[in-house]
């Protein structure tokens, strides 16, 4: 990757955990692990890789992201933000009363929001029900789509899964926020995954693993990715539960954080300013 | 009262209406799970292999991916018996499809003690209630082959989602070829001035022979059919029961939740009056053929005579 555009995406990530950081912290508590962990993939996606228009965010060729894993919602919607689909001032509004912007991703509030997700395991087959009606209508779409770690042990990830191989989907592209961690504790604990890489070849997918933190090798296998025709994309992206959030960076209690200070969040995004510095 | 049954099975009937539509439409596409011989819809994939998916025994992603294509602009037909096409993946229905507000149809078939030899493991009694207790959600049950062809069209062209429950092989004939209906709006097939019977499904046969025997009796019954449970035709169930004074309701489903609780809160918010229910208590099914079942679950005409009585007498 250029130089001049690793930098370019790696600033970007960093403005948009440090505005997830804000947007949560304002509210004093949400799912912030979950969230800042995604950064590094928001930008590659949404300042690089996908083919969209902020000002036309219905654009029907436009490539969809499905951040199945909801309650990451607020990082996605500081990436739209960022990326002009609506004010940033808007952010302030999140989980407030009336708000356009919850706690889940809803396609119906949210302008860029391309699903509606929440509700586990959902999300991942309504992309690859996507993928199936982008080939119905001769659609140049790539379908993006997010799963988290622990998510994958619903069920119907794996359905869904098996039959995006089944009908060879090759305009599927799909990560795992690969962090290990869940509510309850660390996914090996619980109800392992491992080894994860290996479930998703079995599957019949094509499988990358990358640093999911860092911006040139995320890019890099999208750009395989694409090369891959005939096969649907898994990028399990390894990352660091509430990266970048000194309160909260690799904690089992960063799934949803409460009594987050003014100090707390304001701190952590200086810190953030300081390695921009 | 002479009663044939219908050439055609009500399968076929669905999947000609598919095929009608999908070749004028092309937004009209198949999800199904495994049971295409059960809908007929392997017709349609004949026709329209591209528009077809089967997804295999996975009725969640069933739902899943046809949230999916009606995001992309499809209208998508799903298909599965009852208890799986509701109680099975109801957090989908409910959230990909409703809370989303996608364009989905959704068809449950063998409802009720229509699963006869499957048993009480494929007897759904529920779906009614569930589906009703989902926001947005368009609940209806075609009773014959003329219902259901008429109120295809308008189910494709409703925006939103809609769950038809629909019985597979060869009904009763109950309605001419003439007879026209409107999704949402209740059907009279008898007036009547001494109480009404709300009938859906199966049971609208059964309530025209509990009118003929009550009439030999000098009561003057109406039977209405609610081919759509939602949204009630309050108005019509209104009208009714403000002329005859009493009401009772008919459904091979729950009386919990279902038609007779629909009718139940519509009456009793603007007109009170005795309203009593045929259907299935809380019980689960059991295996049978359909006449065991309906006398074994009290789902026969003998069962809404005694209820019109009851009701009568409590006016």
């Amino acid at each position: 990757m250029e130089q001049t555009l690793q930098t370019m995406l790696e600033a970007k990530a960093n403005e948009i955990r440090k505005l997830t950081i804000e947007e949560i912290g304002r509210l004093s508590v949400g799912h912030i692990g979950g969230s800042v962990d995604l950064c590094e993939l928001l930008a590659v996606l949404y300042f690089h890789a996908m083919h969209i228009d902020p000002q036309d965010p219905r654009l029907p060729e436009r490539d969809r992201f499905v951040l199945s894993k909801g309650h990451g919602g607020p990082a996605l919607y500081a990436t739209l933000a960022l990326r002009g689909y609506f004010p940033l001032e808007k952010l302030q509004t999140l989980n407030r009363p009336g708000t356009d912007l919850p706690s889940h991703c809803d396609m119906n509030r949210t302008p860029g929001i391309d699903m509606t997700t929440g509700s586990l395991g959902q999300g991942f087959s309504c992309a690859v029900g996507m993928a199936l009606g982008a080939r119905m209508e001769h659609l140049p779409s790539t379908i993006f789509a997010c799963v988290g770690d622990g998510e994958s042990q619903e069920g119907q990830v794996w359905e869904a899964a098996m039959l995006a191989a089944s009908q060879r989907l090759g305009n599927l592209i799909a990560f795992t926020d690969y962090n290990k961690m869940q509510i309850d504790g660390y996914i090996e604990d619980i109800n392992g995954l491992y080894p994860l890489a290996d479930k998703w070849e079995s599957f019949g997918w094509h499988v990358q693993s990358v640093d999911g933190h860092d911006v040139s090798q995320i890019a890099h296998a999208i750009d395989c990715a694409r090369l891959i025709t005939g096969r649907p994309s898994m990028i399990l992206l390894n990352t660091i539960k509430g990266k970048g959030c000194f309160f909260c960076e690799n904690k089992l209690s960063s799934h949803s954080v409460k009594n987050i200070t003014e100090d707390m969040w304001q701190e952590a995004v200086a810190l953030l300013d300081g390695r921009d510095a | 009262m002479e009663w044939m049954r219908e050439t055609n099975e009500m399968r076929l009937a669905y999947s000609d209406a598919l095929i009608e539509r999908g070749r004028a439409d092309e937004r009209i596409c198949v999800v199904e799970a495994d049971l295409m011989g059960s809908s007929s819809t392997g017709r349609f994939q004949k026709l329209f292999p591209e528009r077809t998916i089967d997804v295999g025994v996975a009725e969640a992603n069933m739902i899943g991916v046809a949230a999916g294509l009606a995001a992309m602009g499809k209208i998508p037909f799903t298909h599965t018996f009852t208890p799986f096409a509701s109680r099975r993946c109801c957090d989908q229905v409910t959230l990909s499809v409703a809370y989303a507000r996608m364009n989905v149809k959704m068809v449950g078939s063998d409802p009720g003690i229509c699963a006869e030899l499957n048993g009480g493991t494929h007897m759904s009694f529920e779906d009614m209630a569930i589906m009703r207790n989902i926001p947005g959600m368009v609940v209806c049950e075609p009773v014959d082959s003329v219902q259901l062809r008429k109120l295809f069209g308008q189910i494709v062209d409703h925006e939103g989602p809609v769950y038809m429950r629909l019985f597979r092989k060869a009904p009763w004939k109950v309605f001419d070829e003439s007879a026209e209906f409107t999704l949402g709006k209740a059907y009279t097939l008898k007036k009547g001035r001494d109480a009404t019977v709300f009938a859906t499904g199966i049971m609208v046969k059964e309530a025209l022979d509990a009118a003929e025997t009550l009439a030999g009796e000098g009561v003057d019954v109406e039977v209405v059919n609610i081919h759509t449970l939602k949204p009630l035709d309050t108005q019509a169930v209104l009208e009714s029961v403000a002329r005859t004074g009493c009401c009772v309701t008919a459904e091979n489903a729950f009386t919990i939740n279902g038609l007779g609780s629909a009718v139940a809160d519509c009456v009793c918010a603007a007109h009170p009056c005795p309203v009593l229910r045929v259907g299935v208590d809380d019980r689960f099914g059991e295996v049978g053929k359909l006449d065991y079942l309906q006398s074994a679950l009290h789902l026969t005409a003998a069962d809404i005579v005694e209820k019109v009585r009851a009701a009568i007498a409590m006016k």
